[in-house]
C-alpha cells in the first residue's frame, strides 16, 4: 500500500519537474515572461507533490528493517548499498537544489536558476533509477552468490548491466514524462473550459501534449521490449498477464479480453486477434508462447513443490488497463495536438477539453496497474527463484503492530492525498497570477498602521 | 575487524552526528515557532531561517540509515523491526513536519495556518525525543535473542535512564536550534531566544548530571570504554560551558557551534560506548551483535566506499555553499516566500 501511494506521487515529481524544467528553459531561450510565469504557477504544483514523494519516500526507506528485517538481512548486501547509493547521489542533489530553486528567483541569473531545475530533475531520475537497479535485482538476480544463507553480492557491474534495469528504468521514467504532460494539459484544458487565463493555459495546454505523446510513445516502446524480455526471463509473469494457461499454438493468437477460472486453472472464454500474440512475442507471425500450466510444471521441477500461479485475473486486466490506457492516451495526444495547430479550433471544442481534462487521470491508473503486474507477477518471490515472501517478513513483529501502522498509514496518506488535491484545486483556481496579487496585498497589510497586530 | 568495516562504523556515527547537528536546529527552530514567536510575522521569520536547508538536513537522516542497511544490514534490520512502534512514530512526525513548511504556506484562513503551524511543532518534538530514547536503551541493551531479533515490551523502551536521555537531547536540540535563531535573526526574536538560552542552559547542566549518573548505572560503558567515556563526558560538559559562556557574552558563532558539537558528543559518546558492539543484548553477551559479524561483504563495503568517496565532496561542497547563498539574516518583515 505505502509503495502504490508512493508511485501515485514520484512519477508525478519527475514528470511536472521536468515539464518545468522545459518551461523554464524556453523562457531562458526564448525571453517570454509567459513561459516564466508557467514554470512559477506549474512548480507550485510540483513543490506540493515532491512535499508528499520525500515523505512517503522515508517511509519507504525504512519499512523494510521495520516489516521486512529478515529480507533485510538476506539482501543487505546488494538491495542496501543501492539505497545508499540513491541516498547519496540523489536525495542530496533533489533536496539542495529544489531549496536553492524555491528561494533563488532573485538571487541568481535566469540560466542559473534553470540550471538548478534541471539537477532537481536530474536528482529525482537518479533516485528512480538506483531504486529499479535494485527492484530489478528481485526480478532478476545477477552478481551475487548464496554464502551463509545470504546474497552476497560479487560484481557491481553485473547490477547495473542487469538487462531488465534499462527496460524498467527507461520505461517507468516515460511513463513519469507522460504522466506529467498529461497532468499540465488536463489542469490547463479545465481551465480553458472555465475560460480562465485564456492565452497562458492554451499554451500550457500544447506544451503538457507534446510532452505527454512524446512520453506515451516512447513508454510504449520501452513497454514493448520489456515484454519481450519477459518471455524469457519470467515467462510466467507472462503468460499471466495474457491469461494463458495452455501452450499456444503456432503461429499464437492475442487474447483481447478474456475470461479466467483461477481454481481450475483454465480459461473459460476468450476473444483473440490471430498472429498478434507471435508477434507481440518475438516480431514475426509465428512461433509459440508457453501457458502457466506448463511453466508451472518447469517452476516445480527447478525450484520445488509450490504454487507459482501468480493472482492471473489482476494481473490481466492490469495489464490490458495500462497498455489500453498508452493507445488512448497517444491517440488523444495527438488529436489534440492537430486540432490546436488549426487556429481556434481546440479551444472551441469542449467535449475534446473536456476528454484531455479527465485523460490526467489516467496515467496515475495505467502507473498503477503497471506496478501490479511488475510485482504481483513475481510472486512467490521477493527476488526471483531465490527468497520467497514468506520468508521475508519481521519475525518479531506482531500483529497488532502491523495492523496500527497501516491504519496510521492509510489515514495519513488519505488525509495527505486529500489535503494536496485540495491544495491544487486552489492553486488552480487561483491561477497562475494570483500569487503576485497577493504578495502585494500582504505588502500593503503590512504596512497598514491600523493593523490589529501592530498594536501587540 | 577489517579496517573497511571499522571505516562505515565510523562513517555511519559521522553521518548520525551529522543529522543531529543540522537537522538538531531545524526541530529546534521548528520547536521555537511556537515556544518563542510570538505572532504570525515571527514565526514567518523562524520558518524562513531553516525554509531553503532542512529538506538537505533531513537527507542525511536517509543516508544514515541507508549507509547502515548497506554496510550492516544486521544491525539494520534487528534496530529497525526491534523499534518498530518507536520509529513508526518518529516518521509519523517527520512525515507531519516535512508537509508542514508546503502546506501552511498555502493556508488563507487563520485556522488553516495555525494547524499546519502545529504540526510543524508537534514534528519538530517527537524525532529529537523518540531518537533520544531509541539511541538511550540501545546504549543499556535491549533483550536480542541469539537470531539477532529484538522482543521488546513496553519497560524495556520506556526506562528512566531512556526517558532522560530523550529529554536531554530533546533540551539539546532546542537550544542548539535558539542558538542557530541567535545567529540567523536579528530583532526581538533574536533577542528573545538568547534569553531563553540563558535560562534553559542551566536546566541543561542539571540534565546532563543526571544523564552521566544514569549512564554509569544502566550502560558498561564506563567499564569497557573507560577512557573514551570519561573523555567525552568531560568534553559534553566543557563544550556546554563553553556554549553557555558565547550565550551570555553575545558570541553567537562560538554558542552555536558548541551547541552542535556538544550533539555530535553525545553521538561520539555513543557510538565508542557500542564499540565493537552495534546493539547490546540484556539476554546474553553471547547475543551481541557486533561490528564484525554484522557487516556486509567486504566486496560490498570496498565498492560503497569507492562510490562514496567519490560523490561526497561533491554533496559537501554544494550543501556548504547553500549556507553561504543564503547567509543572511532574516529580519521580522522579510517577505520570505513559505
Amino acid at each position: 500500500m505505502t509503495t502504490i501511494f508512493h508511485f501515485f506521487f514520484v512519477p508525478l515529481s519527475i514528470g511536472l519537474g521536468l515539464s518545468v524544467a522545459i518551461m523554464e528553459t524556453m523562457y531562458v531561450i526564448k525571453k517570454d515572461e509567459m513561459y516564466k510565469d508557467m514554470a512559477k504557477f506549474w512548480g507550485n504544483i510540483f513543490l506540493l507533490s515532491f512535499a508528499v514523494g520525500v515523505v512517503t519516500g522515508l517511509i519507504q526507506e525504512f519499512q523494510f528493517g521495520m516489516n521486512w528485517s529478515d529480507y533485510s538481512r538476506f539482501v543487505g548486501d546488494i538491495f542496501g548499498s543501492l539505497l545508499a547509493m540513491e541516498a547519496l547521489m540523489a536525495f542530496f542533489l533533489e533536496s539542495t537544489f529544489i531549496g536553492l530553486w524555491i528561494f533563488g528567483w532573485d538571487k541568481f541569473s535566469k540560466k542559473v536558476h534553470a540550471l538548478f531545475m534541471w539537477l532537481v530533475v536530474v536528482g529525482a531520475m537518479l533516485s528512480a533509477f538506483w531504486i529499479l537497479v535494485a527492484n530489478s535485482f528481485m526480478q532478476h538476480p545477477v552478481g551475487y552468490e548464496i554464502n551463509n544463507g545470504r546474497a552476497e553480492l560479487n560484481d557491481f557491474g553485473l547490477l547495473l548491466s542487469n538487462p531488465k534495469v534499462w527496460y524498467e528504468f527507461t520505461h517507468v521514467l516515460f511513463g513519469a514524462v507522460l504522466l506529467g504532460g498529461f497532468f499540465v494539459a488536463g489542469l490547463a484544458a479545465f481551465r480553458l473550459i472555465a475560460k480562465k487565463d485564456i492565452e497562458f493555459n492554451k499554451k500550457s495546454l500544447n506544451l503538457g501534449l507534446i510532452i505527454g505523446l512524446v512520453g506515451t510513445v516512447l513508454s510504449i516502446g520501452a513497454g514493448d521490449l520489456q515484454m519481450k524480455a519477459l518471455v524469457e526471463d519470467q515467462p510466467m509473469k507472462f503468460a499471466a498477464t495474457e491469461g494463458l494457461y495452455e501452450d499456444s499454438g503456432d503461429p499464437a493468437s492475442w487474447t483481447l479480453v478474456g475470461w479466467q477460472d483461477t481454481d481450475k486453472n483454465e480459461s473459460v472464454w476468450t476473444l483473440e486477434v490471430p498472429y498478434m500474440l507471435s508477434i507481440l512475442s518475438y516480431n514475426k507471425p509465428e512461433g509459440s508462447v508457453r501457458g502457466m500450466n506448463t511453466i508451472n510444471q518447469e517452476l516445480i521441477a527447478e525450484y520445488g513443490d509450490r504454487n507459482y500461479y501468480p493472482p492471473v485475473k489482476t494481473m490481466f486486466w492490469s495489464f490490458r488497463i495500462m497498455a489500453g490506457s498508452g493507445a488512448f492516451l497517444a491517440l488523444i495526444a495527438v488529436v489534440g495536438l492537430w486540432f490546436s495547430k488549426r487556429k481556434k479550433t481546440l479551444w472551441d471544442m469542449k467535449w475534446l477539453l473536456y476528454i484531455i481534462g479527465f485523460s490526467m487521470f489516467i496515467p496515475f491508473i495505467a502507473n498503477t496497474a503497471g506496478w501490479l503486474v511488475t510485482e504481483l507477477g513475481r510472486y512467490p518471490w521477493t527476488v526471483y527463484g531465490l527468497y520467497t515472501i514468506a520468508d521475508s517478513v519481521s519475525p518479531n513483529v506482531s500483529a497488532a503492530s502491523l495492523l496500527t501502522s497501516n491504519i496510521i498509514y492509510f489515514l495519513l496518506f488519505s488525509i495527505l492525498g486529500g489535503v494536496m488535491a485540495y491544495f491544487v484545486r486552489k492553486e488552480v483556481k487561483h491561477g497562475p497570477y494570483h500569487i503576485q496579487e497577493s504578495e502585494n496585498e500582504i505588502n500593503r497589510k503590512n504596512d497598514d498602521p491600523f493593523e490589529k497586530e501592530a498594536f501587540k | 575487524m577489517s579496517g573497511l568495516q571499522f571505516f562505515w562504523f565510523l562513517l555511519i556515527g559521522v553521518l548520525f552526528a551529522g543529522f543531529f547537528f543540522l537537522e538538531g536546529f531545524d526541530f529546534g527552530v521548528g520547536m521555537s515557532t511556537r515556544l518563542l514567536a510570538k505572532d504570525k510575522a515571527e514565526r514567518e521569520q523562524l520558518v524562513g531561517t531553516i525554509g531553503p536547508v532542512w529538506d538537505a538536513n533531513e537527507v542525511w537522516l536517509i543516508t544514515a540509515a541507508g549507509a547502515m542497511f548497506a554496510s550492516f544490514p544486521h544491525w539494520y534490520a534487528s534496530l529497525f523491526s526491534g523499534y518498530y512502534l518507536i520509529l513508526l512514530t518518529i516518521l509519523f512526525g517527520l512525515i507531519i513536519r516535512g508537509v508542514s513548511f508546503e502546506f501552511r504556506s498555502k493556508m488563507e484562513g487563520q485556522k488553516g495556518r495555525e494547524l499546519w503551524d502545529w504540526t510543524l511543532f508537534i514534528g519538530s518534538v517527537i524525532p529529537p525525543f523518540f531518537f533520544g530514547l531509541m539511541f538511550t536503551s540501545m546504549a543499556a541493551g535491549m533483550p536480542i535473542d541469539e537470531k539477532g531479533n529484538m522482543v521488546a515490551t513496553f519497560t524495556d523502551y520506556f526506562t528512566p535512564f531512556s526517558i532522560m536521555g530523550a529529554l536531554v537531547l530533546t533540551l539539546l536540540c532546542f537550544l542548539h536550534g535558539l542558538n542557530y535563531i541567535g545567529l540567523k535573526t536579528i530583532g526581538d526574536v533574536h533577542t528573545r531566544a538568547i534569553e531563553y538560552a540563558k535560562k534553559l542552559y542551566i536546566v541543561l547542566f542539571v540534565g546532563l548530571a543526571a544523564f552521566v549518573a544514569l549512564l554509569y548505572v544502566s550502560t558498561d560503558f564506563f567499564e569497557l570504554q573507560t577512557t573514551a567515556t570519561t573523555v567525552i563526558v568531560a568534553l559534553m560538559v566543557v563544550l556546554s560551558i563553553l556554549a553557555t559562556y558565547g550565550v551570555y557574552n553575545g558570541k553567537e558563532f562560538l554558542a552555536f557551534f558548541t551547541s552542535g558539537f556538544t550533539i555530535i558528543s553525545l553521538v561520539a559518546l555513543l557510538f565508542f560506548g557500542l564499540f565493537p558492539r552495534v546493539m547490546v543484548s540484556s539476554i546474553a553477551s553471547a547475543n551481541d551483535i557486533l561490528i564484525v559479524n554484522a557487516s556486509s561483504t567486504p566486496y560490498t563495503l570496498k565498492v560503497m566506499t569507492w562510490l562514496s568517496l567519490t560523490v561526497l565532496p561533491f554533496v559537501l561542497a554544494y550543501q556548504g555553499w547553500t549556507y553561504y547563498v543564503f547567509k543572511n539574516r532574516i529580519k521580522k518583515d522579510d517577505v520570505v516566500k513559505y
